[in-house]
């Protein structure tokens, strides 16, 4: 061990930062070892990207100090975390999409007023810095061309070449396949050994299990634990990070499926510019069976869903519903034949967050009479009802006049899905229900989906989290490039599963 | 602290937030008055006289409120579905053209209370019509509403020109203008409503559709806040794609929406068309289209508000014309300024005082 | 008069009723590039106008009228980015206030100052930018067609006008070869990602504006000194907006930008020309087709009729670091 005689690379002493009524940051201790990877976990809101926020300049603690390689150093803004050697890959890119990934790269370190000066060097140095990280890609491509992985790695591309020392990684594989995945954490593996400290921040254990060296755990602003990662347990970190024995798996029933109920024949669906999102798909949901449908971000569910449901027009292909021809039904149209539809964006889709609660539980039934006579709408009407579901799903505050952007992730949810599965629908639509929800709002929704199934509906679901699929699932199809690639059982290996969503044949 | 995003109470948002805006408003053209020479305070008295200080001063201001709330109203009714009309100016212009071939055709045969109804049908529709474009071509091909409105503002304006000097011009005259209105064409004065108040009127064309405009206070209130419709448009200005997934259907809302706010702009022209000068004449909107966008933005895109902020126009207008009698160094233009200052301190800069209010604010709920 | 007579005379007039808008147009684009739309073009131009006119006739040097033009222009200009960049507010509103102050304040002032009902005084000579001869013009003007046109219309023009076409191409240069033209490029498109790059969004959208004010400067300085010899109250009549559509016209790109002027231009000449003019069949074309045809023809660009116009994605929308 020489670290002894080497500065932690990062410490962090009494981080303290509040919104408003909202403490996102506890006092926060935290000391990052030079030459490490070290993992940051937790939940949605458990403070992890303000935190590192903070570290980037682009917050200032209302508290604390930070140390960067022993130096107490003062990280005003994105220059000077920066010049201290800081370099972030964000979660949405910070790319600016009609430019060249050259020009992304130079942009805040051109190399001189005028552009000609730089360029040729950039460009030396990005051929490097490729060779040297094994991060291929081509200098002259338009970003917005490029497909997500490759634009990830622009914008690790960008924090190297701007000379990071300390590289921050934020939720970095939501949108790779399994395989980028693992090209890179074999990157973040190259940067360790050559002297970089790495910060992942994810909420997914198995990443943390397979490529940290020490972990911390985050839950409502403040650390709770700090581990290695070699001594420790994907139970232990998860109890640690909801606070309590948490079930991984949700209580089922055997399935008892019935009749068809939705029948998709031979979908395509082209986007704007005309590339294939969802290629010639086929597979039927019946009554009284939860399809789970597997797949990195970014394969195609998203287009089929909203194909489903209305939002988008298909380019050809059937879809039937109860045998009815519904392909190119407007949503208001296929929720007056009992569709339902939980969508994958609550907060630009599901929910208008400016409104409050009662005005987002019609949301899509506004026009029902039980709202109003004819043209017009009785807030008090909408209230009581709102009220009722806010007692069934234990919404909280029970508030219906409360504006929606004051609930939690979870409440919200919920909202959502009273609204939609109250309507006693016949086809439930779900997409990435848990999806920046507290533990204790997933297992009720889970509770709630299954439900639905066992009232004889039939209920298709999708996300990216591959634990809830097998848990919730009857039946698992996968989607890679816009195929279903195969149809699964649930108790298929995790391993099978991953494969067949990279692609690779099964 | 972050001051941006901490939540101060509605009133002070909604009434201290303005009222400080538009104090500064009035600081500042209090400086120009006095750099020309003049007092600032000697001006304001003699304004506020001018424009409340008779019954014939209230007159010109509610007579000029009127204008003001009907375009109002049209930007507010377009604000809430998301769309920035800032052709309330062209939609009125040709408002008043629908509105004077309804006077035209019918101030022979029938009273004033039977051709109003059709001029309010024509001075909408018009203006509904004149907005029509500019929607279809958001809804269908997404260009740039704001972009549109404006570009239609200068056609509207040419091609009312155009109407006016070679179809509705009375033949032998020499002024650009349609033949005046006869009895049957023009709407009433209201000075009786003033007699109730123990005022008098006067010369001041204070007249109808000031009741016109109120009762579409109250008929957008109920649209945009107690009708399915309103519904859908505010969730579309709000978030275009929750509308989406809640079956809103983007153009059909943008078409009505922009139809029922070029219509509302349109309406405005009854007021000098039929109700004061009873002919229709080159530029008789004068501006009231863009001092609608200041209303609109002050009074919050709500009715009450536009009611209140068109008043405070109404004030600005007549008592600047009487300021200008009295003091002639401060011509009618000082008018135009100071409405620009109202328009930038209570729209553009309206969050400018915000941080500071938040801490004093939160001095206050310490303790 | 012949038909190249008429050519010539025409041309002359294109040019001389384009240059403010090219000024003008230029100084949106690079406003709106950054993310800022300028609404108040119309505005800063006026107010650029009286400045100039009033400083030229109470100094006589058409180039202190030029300082003042442009100082005032950029005042203005740090106005609406102190609304829009700084306080975050609604960019066309204070584009709407600015021409409303503009307007009002430029007569207000200008009768308290010179007591001629809003305008100001006639400038003598020295107080103007003339024509300069180019040179070789008086040798050339009889040469037939190459004589007439380099006489009368390249030659014989105020500095402006040259500075005007000089502006085009330096434009180019600064937004495609400088780093401060990549980096405005990039603020118009995603200010996160120049932030996170450790460029201050603020200064840079300042310094676009501020390049606005300054080529707005030109314009108004032009129009009252150069075009003209005084100010007129409300003289920028609306060109403000025809550079506004020149500039959606041209999507965004100085060169093109240059001749969608030049067709504006050339359409308020045409109108001009064919007053009281007959054409066969027709009649008289009414002088308000031509008036309408800048904004008709830009309604139909946005309409997609001739190809796409992608605005800068950012454009219009306040920077905020807040999630």
């Amino acid at each position: 061990m020489n670290e002894k005689s080497q500065a932690p690379a990062i410490e962090l002493v009494g981080i303290d930062k509040k919104f408003g009524a909202v403490h996102a940051n506890k006092n926060i201790n935290l000391t990052v070892a030079k030459g490490s990877i070290h993992g940051i976990i937790g939940e949605n809101g458990a403070g992890k990207s303000t935190l590192m926020s903070i570290l980037y300049g682009f917050y200032q603690a209302d508290q604390g100090t930070i140390r960067i390689a022993g130096e107490t150093t003062t990280i005003k803004d994105s220059q000077a975390a920066i010049a201290a050697g800081i370099g972030m890959v964000h979660q949405h890119f910070m790319l600016v999409e009609n430019f060249t990934v050259l020009e992304n790269l130079m942009l805040g370190a051109e190399g001189g007023a005028l552009l000609a000066k730089g360029t040729d060097a950039a460009r030396a140095a990005l051929k490097k810095l490729e060779e040297d990280y094994e991060l291929e890609v081509d200098p002259d491509a338009i970003v917005e061309e490029l497909p997500v992985g490759l634009q990830q790695r622009v914008e690790i591309l960008k924090a190297m070449y701007r000379g990071a020392e300390i590289l921050i990684l934020d939720e970095p594989t939501g949108v790779l396949t399994p395989a980028e995945a693992d090209h890179l954490f074999k990157i973040l593996g190259v940067l360790r050994d050559q002297g970089k400290t790495v910060l992942l921040i994810t909420h997914k254990l198995r990443e943390i299990m397979a490529i940290t060296d020490t972990v911390s755990v985050m839950r409502r602003g403040e650390i709770v634990a700090t581990r290695k990662t070699s001594e420790t347990t994907v139970e232990e970190l998860a109890e640690l990070m909801v606070g309590r024995r948490v079930l991984l798996q949700v209580d089922k029933g055997a399935a008892n499926p019935g009749e068809v109920y939705l029948s998709v024949r031979n979908l395509t669906v082209k986007d704007g510019r005309g590339v294939t999102m969802v290629d010639n798909v086929s597979f039927d949901v019946r009554a009284g069976e939860i399809v789970g449908i597997a797949g990195v971000a970014g394969n195609g569910q998203s287009e089929l869903l909203e194909a489903i449901t209305g939002i988008r027009k298909p380019t050809s292909g059937e879809i039937f519903i109860c045998g009815e021809p519904v392909a190119g039904y407007d949503p208001a149209k296929l929720r007056s034949i009992g569709v339902a539809h939980i969508p994958e964006d609550r907060h630009h889709m599901g929910l208008v967050l400016s409104f409050e609660e009662s005005q987002n539980a019609i949301l899509g039934y506004h026009r029902d009479d039980k709202y109003g006579k004819g043209p017009f709408l009785a807030p008090d009407l909408i209230r009581q009802a709102a009220t009722v579901d806010i007692e069934k799903y234990d919404i909280r505050p029970p508030n219906p006049r409360l504006k929606t952007a004051n609930f939690s992730g979870g409440n919200q949810q919920k909202i959502v899905v009273a609204r939609e599965i109250e309507r006693d629908p016949k086809l439930l639509i779900v997409g990435q229900p848990t999806r920046g929800v507290d533990i204790g709002a997933i297992e009720f929704i889970h509770k709630r989906i299954v439900e639905t199934r066992d009232a004889g509906k039939a209920v298709l679901l999708v996300s990216v989290e591959l634990d809830e699929i097998r848990s919730l699932s009857d039946r698992i199809l996968v989607m890679f490039a816009g195929k279903v690639v195969g149809e699964k059982t649930p108790d298929t290996g995790e391993q099978t599963l991953g494969l067949m969503m990279a692609g690779i044949a099964a | 602290m972050s001051t941006a995003s901490f939540p101060l109470p509605r009133w002070i948002d909604y009434a201290v937030l303005p009222l400080l805006n538009l104090m500064l408003a009035f600081l500042v053209s209090g400086l120009v008055v006095w750099i020309i020479g003049e007092n600032p305070i000697e001006a304001l008295k003699l304004m506020l006289n001018g424009a409340l200080g008779r019954g014939e001063g209230i007159g010109f201001t509610l007579f000029y409120a009127t204008n003001f709330i009907f375009t109002g109203l049209s930007v507010a009714v377009a604000y809430h579905a998301g769309l920035f009309n800032i052709g309330s100016e062209g939609q009125a212009y040709l408002g008043g053209l629908g509105a004077a071939l309804v006077a035209l055709a019918l101030d022979h045969y029938v009273p004033w209370y039977v051709t109003m109804p059709f001029a309010i049908l024509g001075a909408a529709a018009f203006g509904g019509l004149w907005a029509l474009i500019p929607a279809w071509l958001q809804a269908k091909r997404g260009s740039h509403i704001v972009i549109t409105t404006i570009m239609f503002n200068f056609i509207g304006a040419a091609l009312m020109v155009y109407l006016l000097v070679n179809v509705m011009i009375v033949p032998g005259k020499m002024a650009p203008e349609s033949r005046t209105f006869l009895e049957g064409g023009q709407l009433p004065k209201l000075d009786w409503l003033m007699a109730m108040f123990g005022l008098k009127l006067g010369p001041a064309p204070f007249n109808v559709s000031f009741l016109i405009a109120l009762v579409m206070c109250f008929l957008v209130w109920v649209l945009i806040w107690r009708t399915k419709l309103g519904f859908e448009m505010r969730t579309l200005g709000l978030s275009r794609s929750a509308a989406a997934y809640a079956g809103i259907p983007y153009t059909k809302i943008v078409i009505i929406t922009m139809l029922i706010s070029g219509g509302l702009a349109g309406m405005m022209a009854l007021n000098p068309v039929l109700g004061a000068s009873a002919r229709l004449q080159v530029e008789f909107v004068g501006g009231a289209g863009f001092v609608g966008i200041a209303v609109s933005l002050m009074g919050r895109n709500h009715p009450i508000g536009i009611i209140i902020a068109a008043i405070l126009f109404g004030v600005l207008y007549q008592g600047g014309a009487e300021l200008s009698f009295d003091m002639p160094n401060i011509t009618r233009e000082m008018i135009v300024v100071i409405q620009g200052l109202v328009v930038l301190f209570a729209g553009a800069l309206e969050y400018m005082f915000r941080p500071a209010l938040v801490r004093v604010y939160q001095q206050f709920t310490k303790g | 008069m012949d038909f190249f007579d008429i050519v010539v005379s025409i041309l002359g007039s294109t040019i001389r009723l384009s240059i403010p808008l090219i000024f003008t147009a230029l100084a949106g684009l690079f406003s709106e590039r950054s993310g800022i739309f300028d609404i108040g073009l119309e505005g800063k131009m006026l107010a650029a106008a009286f400045a100039a006119a009033s400083a030229a006739y109470v100094t006589g040097s058409p180039w202190i009228g030029l300082a003042s033009g442009v100082g005032v222009s950029i005042g203005f200009s740090l106005i609406h980015g102190f609304a829009s960049i700084t306080n975050r507010g609604n960019q066309i509103v204070s584009g709407v206030a600015i021409n409303f102050v503009a307007a009002g304040l430029t007569v207000v002032l200008g009768q308290a100052w010179f007591s001629q009902g809003g305008r100001t005084p006639q400038l003598p000579a020295e107080g103007r930018f003339g024509p300069i001869k180019l040179p070789g013009a008086d040798a050339v003007r009889d040469v037939p067609f190459i004589g007439p046109l380099y006489a009368n219309v390249i030659s014989g023009n105020n500095i402006l006008t040259y500075l005007a076409f000089v502006a085009v191409p330096l434009s180019w240069w600064v937004l495609y070869r400088t780093r401060f033209g990549l980096r405005l490029r990039a603020v118009g498109e995603n200010p996160g990602a120049v932030d996170t790059a450790g460029i201050s969004v603020t200064w840079l959208r300042y310094r676009a504006v501020i390049v606005a004010g300054l080529l707005c400067g030109f314009a108004g300085t032009y129009l009252a000194i150069a075009q003209s010899a005084a100010f007129i109250k409300d003289m920028s009549a609306g060109k403000g907006f025809i550079a506004l559509a020149a500039l959606i016209f041209a999507k965004w790109k100085p060169v093109p930008v240059m001749f969608a002027c030049l067709l504006f231009g050339f359409l308020d000449a045409l109108a001009n020309f064919m007053q009281g003019k007959q054409v066969p069949l027709i009649g008289e074309v009414p002088v308000q087709i031509f008036q309408s045809l800048p904004y008709i023809l830009t309604c139909i660009l946005l309409a997609g009729f001739i190809g796409a116009a992608n605005p800068p994605k950012a454009g219009g929308v306040p920077y905020t670091k807040e999630r």
